[in-house]
């Protein structure tokens, strides 16, 4: 029944707080591999070569339909197969980079797809270059609708890191699953792990919502 | 529209008084829809045009062609006598590149109905990309020239403010300060006072009267507003189905329309008022 | 090997896999959308204990992970007494996880109904219960079947991770015949082959047929 020892508990926490910088670092790396490569989706589908658009269209469909543990998986295992060995950290950050790529590359065609055209019409009656007109223009309207979705998936992307521990990465599941295969206790890692995810995941959700507000005053659009 | 026979086109328009802009046989279609039936149109230096017209009938699309926000299907449309649409490449006229485009944008301004103006940028900062990060001017001399522009058009007090913190009527005045910004020899009005409330209407209108007054700008300008129309333009086309169906002079047009068409469409927006 | 030798001599396995991971994606889409209106409705409760319960089941679940959760039920719960046997584990924990996100989406449509709708339910006197029932819930049940059809695609990638508890789904049989065949570009290629033709092919489809049902049912075509 509910025993719940306390001595334990202090016991293992320093283990899991080290493992909770882990969690973190992965959550970063991969979300920054996914936001500049789900920029790269993006603007692919926004060229004039249809191949391309369709090519992008379909991969990003086809990560998002599958499901990440499974291509967490695939970039581990089919890599030494072809003579090519990826640590699990480098194989890890590959599927969860991309995973996400392919879904923040539809938050910023969303965002993209909501400025005005009248705003591209005056870029043009004003002779900006293309360049110009997205960095300037453009990209800065498309970000305030995009930092809702942008945050959310960041909050995801940290609560799916635990799937790394299936090909070893030392984060907060891993090191949990680990403190109970060598004690057989389960209630308190897991539960302690639970709490850490919230107490992390809470407040960064309600950061990020001020955060969006904060941009919006910034940018002078309310 | 991509072996069209372009040799009846002149590479340039030379001689004494070649037209600011020219239209020469301009087709466009949507479709099968033709919105511009090979339209003649020319606009000489410093001359104020206004097109009236029904809605469908493509007055709109005649503006937003020649600031390139559309192409076109047929003919050539020339700007100060250098082809805009088309380019000379070995002797002969061939459809213009992106480069070509952007040199011979720089000639043109315009005002949109919607404004547009660039919501995340202050008043003064609309008026300054351009000049700043197209044309290259200092910043402290484009901040100079932009306040100046601000200030004829009465906003010179708002130039800090975001659009959001504007009135329709203040927009627009800003939207022309944008557009003046970039010194075009041509300026477009796209229906400027529709969006605006009738309260308001008259302080743009009377920007746009300075500037017939004291520059000597070739301006285009699509507009409802009959009577501003009647007081401020050199010359009124009225167009219907693609085609212009009678211009001149607005006290002939207006007092002594010719053709059926423009006495019915006047009769109808004379009641409306 | 070649594909087809592979095919011919896992296909059997492959295909029980599959077959689970479908058994599992219905019955927790079934409790996830049972939650999911419950909860979402909760949320809207005028009673502050029964919206408090709603928002804290809600945040615990969107605010953890899935695997979390269904490490947590599977290993913690037995201490507790309340011991599920693992296929059942799998599919409560999946089901309880998107039920959460899908209370949200209850939520969201229920308040999109037009004020207007809300009004002349009133005007005619309906009691709140007969209001939601007749008035508000068949059209918020329009505003929401878009956002579940993505949902039961996150469900669907989400029963993969129950194989980490040893439920013989797609990703657990692929997962045992790469461990002994080392074929790993074949069995989890042909896996994300066959869970993208569910989702893409099957889940998505049955979501469009559902929104035409349904805008037939309410008189909307």
């Amino acid at each position: 029944m509910f025993d719940w020892r306390w001595d334990f508990t202090w016991q293992i926490l320093p283990r899991l707080v080290i493992a909770t910088g882990n969690t973190l670092m992965a959550a970063g790396f991969g979300y920054a591999i996914a936001v500049v490569l789900g920029l790269v989706f993006a603007l692919a589908q926004r060229t004039p070569s249809r191949t391309l658009t369709f090519v992008v269209r379909e991969a990003v469909e086809f990560i998002r339909s599958t499901p990440l543990v499974l291509q967490i998986f695939f970039v581990f295992y089919v890599g030494p197969q072809f003579g090519l060995r990826l640590s699990p950290w480098t194989a890890g950050m590959i599927a969860i980079g991309l995973h996400y790529a392919a879904y923040l590359s539809e938050v910023y065609r969303g965002g993209l797809d909501s400025v005005p055209k009248g705003q591209w019409e005056a870029a043009t009656s004003l002779n900006l270059s293309t360049t110009r007109t997205y960095f300037r223009v453009i990209i800065p309207q498309a970000l305030p609708p995009s930092l809702a979705g942008m945050g959310n998936y960041l909050v995801g992307i940290f609560k799916d890191t635990p799937m790394l521990s299936v090909i070893g990465v030392a984060e907060l599941m891993h090191t949990a699953t680990a403190i109970g295969s060598e004690t057989y206790r389960y209630l308190e890692p897991y539960t302690l792990v639970g709490l850490i995810f919230l107490a992390i995941s809470l407040p960064t959700a309600a950061g990020i919502r001020v955060f969006e507000r904060w941009v919006r005053r910034k940018l002078g659009l309310s | 529209m991509t072996d069209e026979d372009l040799s009846g086109f002149p590479l340039a328009l030379e001689g004494p008084d070649v037209p600011m802009v020219s239209f020469r046989t301009v087709t466009k279609r949507y479709g099968e829809l033709v919105v511009l039936d090979a339209l003649n149109l020319d606009v000489a230096e410093g001359e104020m045009v206004t097109v009236i017209g029904p809605s469908g009938s493509g007055k709109t699309t005649v503006l937003r062609m020649l600031m390139t926000l559309e192409t076109i299907n047929g003919g050539v449309i020339y700007v100060d006598g250098k082809p805009l649409t088309h380019m000379p490449r070995n002797g002969r006229l061939v459809r213009a590149d992106s480069r070509h485009l952007r040199q011979m944008r720089s000639n043109i301004g315009m005002c949109f109905q919607h404004f547009n103006l660039f919501p995340h940028m202050t008043a003064l900062e609309n008026c300054m990309e351009g000049p700043v990060h197209v044309l290259g001017i200092p910043k402290a001399e484009a901040r100079a020239r932009s306040e100046e522009l601000l200030d004829m058009v009465g906003m010179a007090d708002k130039r800090d403010q975001h659009p959001s913190r504007l009135s329709g009527g203040q927009q627009q005045r800003v939207a022309i300060a944008r557009a003046l910004a970039m010194r075009p020899k041509v300026m477009l009005f796209d229906e400027v006072t529709s969006a605006l409330d009738p309260e308001v209407i008259g302080e743009v209108t009377n920007v746009i009267r300075r500037l017939v007054a004291e520059h000597n700008l070739t301006m285009l300008m699509v507009t409802h507003q009959m009577g501003f129309a009647k007081d401020i333009s050199d010359r009124v086309c009225f167009f219907y189905g693609g085609r212009i169906e009678e211009q001149g002079a607005p006290d002939e047009l207006f007092g002594n329309p010719q053709k059926e068409r423009t006495q019915q469409f006047l009769s109808a927006v004379k009641e409306a008022n | 090997m070649s594909y087809v030798e592979f095919l011919s001599q896992y296909g059997d396995r492959i295909l029980s896999g599959t077959l689970v991971t479908m058994v599992l994606t219905v019955l927790a889409a079934a409790l996830a959308v049972a939650i999911a209106l419950a909860a979402g409705l909760m949320r809207l409760a005028p009673n502050v204990l029964v919206r408090g319960t709603a928002t804290v089941y809600i945040e615990i679940f969107r605010g953890t992970s899935l695997l979390v959760q269904l490490y947590w039920i599977f290993f913690v719960l037995p201490l507790f007494g309340i011991t599920l046997e693992k296929f059942t584990a799998g599919f409560v924990a999946v089901g309880m996880n998107l039920g959460a996100y899908g209370a949200e989406v209850v939520r969201g449509a229920i308040l999109s109904v037009p004020k207007g709708q809300w009004e002349a339910a009133l005007a005619i006197n309906m009691s709140p219960a007969t209001r939601m029932r007749r008035v508000i819930l068949p059209q918020a049940l329009l505003i929401m079947l878009p956002a579940w059809g993505n949902l039961l695609i996150e469900l669907l990638k989400g029963t993969a991770l129950v194989a980490l508890i040893a439920v013989a789904d797609l990703m657990f049989q692929v997962k045992q015949i790469n461990g002994t065949t080392f074929l790993s570009a074949e069995t989890f290629g042909t896996a994300l082959i066959i869970y993208y033709i569910l989702a893409r092919f099957m889940i998505t489809p049955f979501m469009r047929w559902l929104e035409r049902f349904m805008l037939r049912k309410v008189g909307r075509v």
